[in-house]
């Protein structure tokens, strides 16, 4: 995957499978510490044991379309290449938790991409998701919760493309206040 | 404009852009609307996806063409992603490979407007997934 915004459209897609109604993407970025810590937590339908001891392992897939899967194995290939780590926590009827830190300033942490599209995408596909995203930074925090957006919309559609164009603005001018890494 | 910084901005732009334009009728009705399911689980996404649906999302809104664009999963033909999935109101669905921007325009414009077939579609004896 070329960005952490391909990363993030793709696992939450596991998210989606699981059946959860909220699901939370979190970016925590820190210069100081130079590190970047992107969690995905959802409370859909979650694992048992031995399949989340098994779920980053590339020839274990749930499917039966095919023999492999890759996305959170790629996802902690990205993570441990940049000098980070890789980490899933999973309850079945509960929920999964995954948690992938990268080194900030390492040349291999794949930039994060543009991840209004990854929301506004998978909010489309999924209108009965709550799908929130956190931003935090040295210079502050920005949350896009799905739940307040719709609400605001009320009586629009969201492809409406002045909609669809201004949400996007808004998380792109918030996302410059902050500062938050490219 | 001003910079949209805040929700309260956006409700704003929102509330112009609502009483400039004439509320397109939401069909609900699934049967009369075109259904493109894009293939959007790691092989899809890896292959570049996002930029499909991105396109397709955009074209049929800017042409009104009542359509709803959705994410699928994976329906095994990896080789060929991006693959889209598109369902004419009363037909049966029919899967596309390689659908990159360039192609996406030929759907929307042979398929989807005219109903004619084009090259690329993926045959096999194909179901939908439900999942």
């Amino acid at each position: 995957m070329k960005t952490i915004s391909d990363h993030v459209l793709d696992i939450v897609q596991n998210s989606v499978r699981a059946e959860a109604t909220l699901i939370e993407i979190i970016v925590d970025e820190d210069k100081k510490n130079d590190f970047y810590a992107l969690k995905i937590n959802d409370n859909g339908c979650g694992m048992s044991r031995e399949v989340s001891q098994n779920a980053a392992n590339p020839f274990f897939t749930s499917r039966n379309t095919r023999k492999v899967g890759l996305g959170l194995s790629l996802l902690k290939q990205n993570a441990e290449a940049a000098g980070g780590s890789f980490q899933l926590w999973s309850e079945p009827r509960k929920g999964t938790k995954v948690q992938a830190v990268f080194q900030l300033s390492h040349y291999d942490r794949p930039p994060t991409g543009d991840v209004w599209d990854t929301w506004f995408l998978t909010l489309l596909s999924n209108p009965a998701i709550r799908l929130v995203y956190k931003h935090q930074t040295g210079k502050g925090s920005f949350t896009v919760d799905s739940a307040e957006v719709l609400e605001m919309l009320e009586g629009v559609r969201l492809q409406q493309k002045e909609v669809k164009d201004g949400v996007i603005e808004w998380i792109k001018n918030n996302l410059e206040e902050i500062e938050a890494s490219k | 404009m001003t910079k949209i910084k805040t929700l309260a901005d956006l409700k704003k732009m929102k509330d112009e852009v609502q009483s400039k334009i004439k509320l397109r009728e939401n069909s609900d009705n699934s049967e009369q609307v075109v259904q493109v399911k894009v293939g959007m689980a790691t092989c899809g996404i890896a292959s570049g996806a996002k930029e499909t649906m991105k396109y397709f999302v955009d074209e049929l809104e800017q042409q009104a063409i009542d359509a709803v664009v959705t994410q699928t999963g994976c329906m095994g033909y990896c080789y060929a992603e991006p693959t889209v999935e598109i369902t004419l109101p009363g037909k049966d669905p029919v899967v596309f490979g390689y659908v990159d921007k360039e192609k996406s325009r030929e759907i929307i414009d042979v398929y989807i407007k005219r109903g004619e077939l084009i090259d690329g579609v993926i045959p096999l004896t194909f179901k939908t997934i439900d999942d």
